[in-house]
């Protein structure tokens, strides 16, 4: 009786069956295998594509002499903290604390105005950022309209260009999560503040912050999480270049495996910044189950 | 929408006449927020200008000016079978497919997390969202690898399938939030009539939450649609590549450019997402959805 239950209870679980395989097939185990492959020297062809040899940590050792390495996990520290943590995140946070003060019709065609870049396909919004940023691009004219020089950005400051494409790209996200995070604001707290004459800020620092303080640890992990993975808009804008200036590790695993056929060896980048994910991904899921004590 | 927080009459005059009281200097700081959130939209339109007004020149570059002559002449050279139809068609599947797939899973996989206690769900959520969490371009190599060995390379089918699996995890946490809107109560009903629990699901549950799947798919829809990377490295033949890939006919061999005709392309393959989009933001509300998402 008692086992004709518990097997009734599994078989409820039977829905979840079609889902669970699809992840193992195509999450799980691309994962495993490329943790596998980046001990291998596993190639795109040739002899190493059909028998790849055991070649223990040697592509890791080969990570860490490689100069390129070291610059592309730089490069990547500094596009995630620069694009996402900094300027996505606060800029998002400013333009949702302006809209609960501007006007109505105003906050509503910024906000029109943000989404867009942010609703727009990956594709186009790289394209249109690479006119913005080129030697001929908007960003030159309007700077040559102002009587300042421009500057071949792509090519001088490839980092800058970027960072603040994907700043214009993803400021979207903060911005309606910030927006949900401060209606949510209790009004009396904040007015209650005011009425005890708490300026601005200190109404900012004291009372607003604490109590969006989840929203704004779900949203730092979330946008830094996107950025990690972002390889279309670094590509189409700079290709990585010049001279691996702008590659960062999704781009440089891309080359690596694809341009020059090493899956061994582009597997071992990609399995860092798996393991970067997962580090950011765990902490998340910890700093979710803190909240819900 | 929700979030924007229209307050009722009341308490929007109690507002008012408070602020008046504690600080006239709230009203005046309008004009200030006003100016600055202009400024700030002002900065994200500059980009897309580029793209509206190089669709309408035919001489187009990378600047951005007024078209000498206006014409539509770009988007008549694009509308071709070739170059936009076939593409917009092939985007279309992997969009359609992908998102039914995933919701078909998701309302599966979200029914019994949501309506039956297991010890396996907490762990199963989790594992979820570390799912979510798992940056795709790390893992493309190793799917490459895994489509050449299973010869799936090319296929449009099993791109669907990819897809629906990366978008699966944030689909099962939206969709068992939305379930879980659903009252039990209404169920049982059904269950005392004898009702088996995939029979209530569809006859009871999922007519109440037509809106949250509705948002799910159009979320997934969007997502496929815009995606490039991932089509651009498992479809191989022109024939099969969506829109996001086949955006690069444009280019010349020798660094020549249709910037016109790329303008136009972009607009006609965004268009669809933008409704959609607004489908989504009007209907159950943008930033709504976010944090049905996001609700632990």
């Amino acid at each position: 009786m008692a086992e004709r239950r518990t097997v009734r209870r599994q078989l409820r679980l039977l829905p979840v069956v079609p889902s669970v395989l699809l992840l193992l097939l195509f999450l799980a185990a691309p994962v495993l295998w490329s943790f596998h492959a980046s001990f291998t020297n596993a190639a795109l062809t040739g002899r190493n594509a059909r028998n790849p040899a055991w070649t223990g940590v040697e592509n890791y050792v080969r990570l860490l002499s490689d100069p390129a390495f070291p610059a592309a996990v730089l490069l990547t520290i500094v596009f995630v903290v620069a694009s996402a943590v900094v300027g996505q995140n606060l800029l998002g946070l400013l333009i949702a604390g302006l809209m609960t003060r501007a006007r109505k019709p105003v906050s509503a065609v910024v906000g029109t105005a943000v989404v867009a870049a942010w609703v727009l396909p990956e594709i186009v919004a790289a394209f249109a950022a690479y006119a913005y940023f080129s030697k001929d691009g908007t960003l030159n004219q309007l700077l040559g309209n102002a009587g300042a020089a421009g500057a071949d950005w792509l090519y001088a400051y490839p980092m800058v260009a970027v960072v603040l494409a994907n700043i214009w790209r993803g400021t979207a996200f903060s911005m309606l999560v910030y927006r949900a995070a401060l209606a949510d604001v209790p009004r009396d707290i904040s007015e209650a503040a005011l009425m005890d004459g708490a300026s601005g800020w200190q109404r900012l620092v004291f009372i607003t912050l604490p109590l969006i303080r989840s929203s704004i640890a779900t949203n730092l992990m979330l946008v830094t999480l996107q950025t990690l993975a972002v390889f279309t808009l670094i590509w189409v804008m700079t290709a990585g270049g010049p001279s691996n200036a702008s590659t960062t590790l999704p781009v440089l695993a891309y080359q690596e495996a694809f341009k020059f056929g090493d899956i061994g060896y582009g597997t071992a980048i990609a399995s860092v910044l798996i393991v970067l994910g997962l580090v950011f991904g765990i902490g998340y899921v910890r700093l979710l189950k803190g909240d819900k004590r | 929408m929700r979030t924007t927080g229209r307050p009722p009459l009341a308490v929007a005059s109690r507002r008012a006449t408070r602020r008046g009281v504690a600080s006239p200097g709230f009203r005046r700081a309008r004009t200030p927020a006003d100016a600055a959130l202009l400024l700030i939209g002002a900065c994200f339109v500059l980009p897309l200008l580029w793209l509206v007004f190089a669709s309408l020149d035919t001489t187009a570059g990378y600047q951005t000016q007024l078209p000498a002559s206006a014409s539509l002449d770009n988007f008549a050279a694009v509308l071709t079978p070739d170059l936009l139809l076939g593409p917009l068609w092939n985007s279309l599947l992997l969009s359609a497919g992908t998102a039914t797939v995933t919701l078909a899973a998701a309302v599966l996989a979200a029914y019994p997390l949501s309506r039956f206690q297991s010890r396996f769900n907490r762990p199963f959520m989790y594992s979820i969202l570390c799912g979510t969490c798992l940056p795709i371009t790390a893992i493309m190599v190793p799917v490459y690898g895994l489509f050449v060995q299973l010869r799936l390379l090319d296929s449009l089918p099993a791109t669907v399938l990819f897809l629906a699996a990366t978008s699966l995890p944030m689909a099962i946490w939206m969709t068992k939030n939305f379930m879980d809107a659903v009252p039990v109560s209404l169920e049982e009903a059904a269950w005392v009539d004898g009702a088996s629990g995939l029979t209530a699901l569809r006859s009871v549950v999922l007519p109440l939450m037509r809106q949250g799947l509705g948002v799910v798919f159009i979320f997934v829809f969007i997502q496929t649609w815009g995606n490039f990377f991932v089509p651009f490295i498992l479809l191989l033949s022109p024939s099969k590549q969506p829109a996001s890939v086949s955006i690069f006919s444009f280019f010349g061999q020798h660094g020549a450019v249709a910037y016109g005709q790329l303008a136009a392309f972009s607009i006609l393959y965004s268009v669809p997402v933008l409704v959609l989009y607004v489908l989504v933001a009007r209907g159950a509300g943008g930033s709504f959805a976010l944090s049905g998402a996001m609700k632990g």
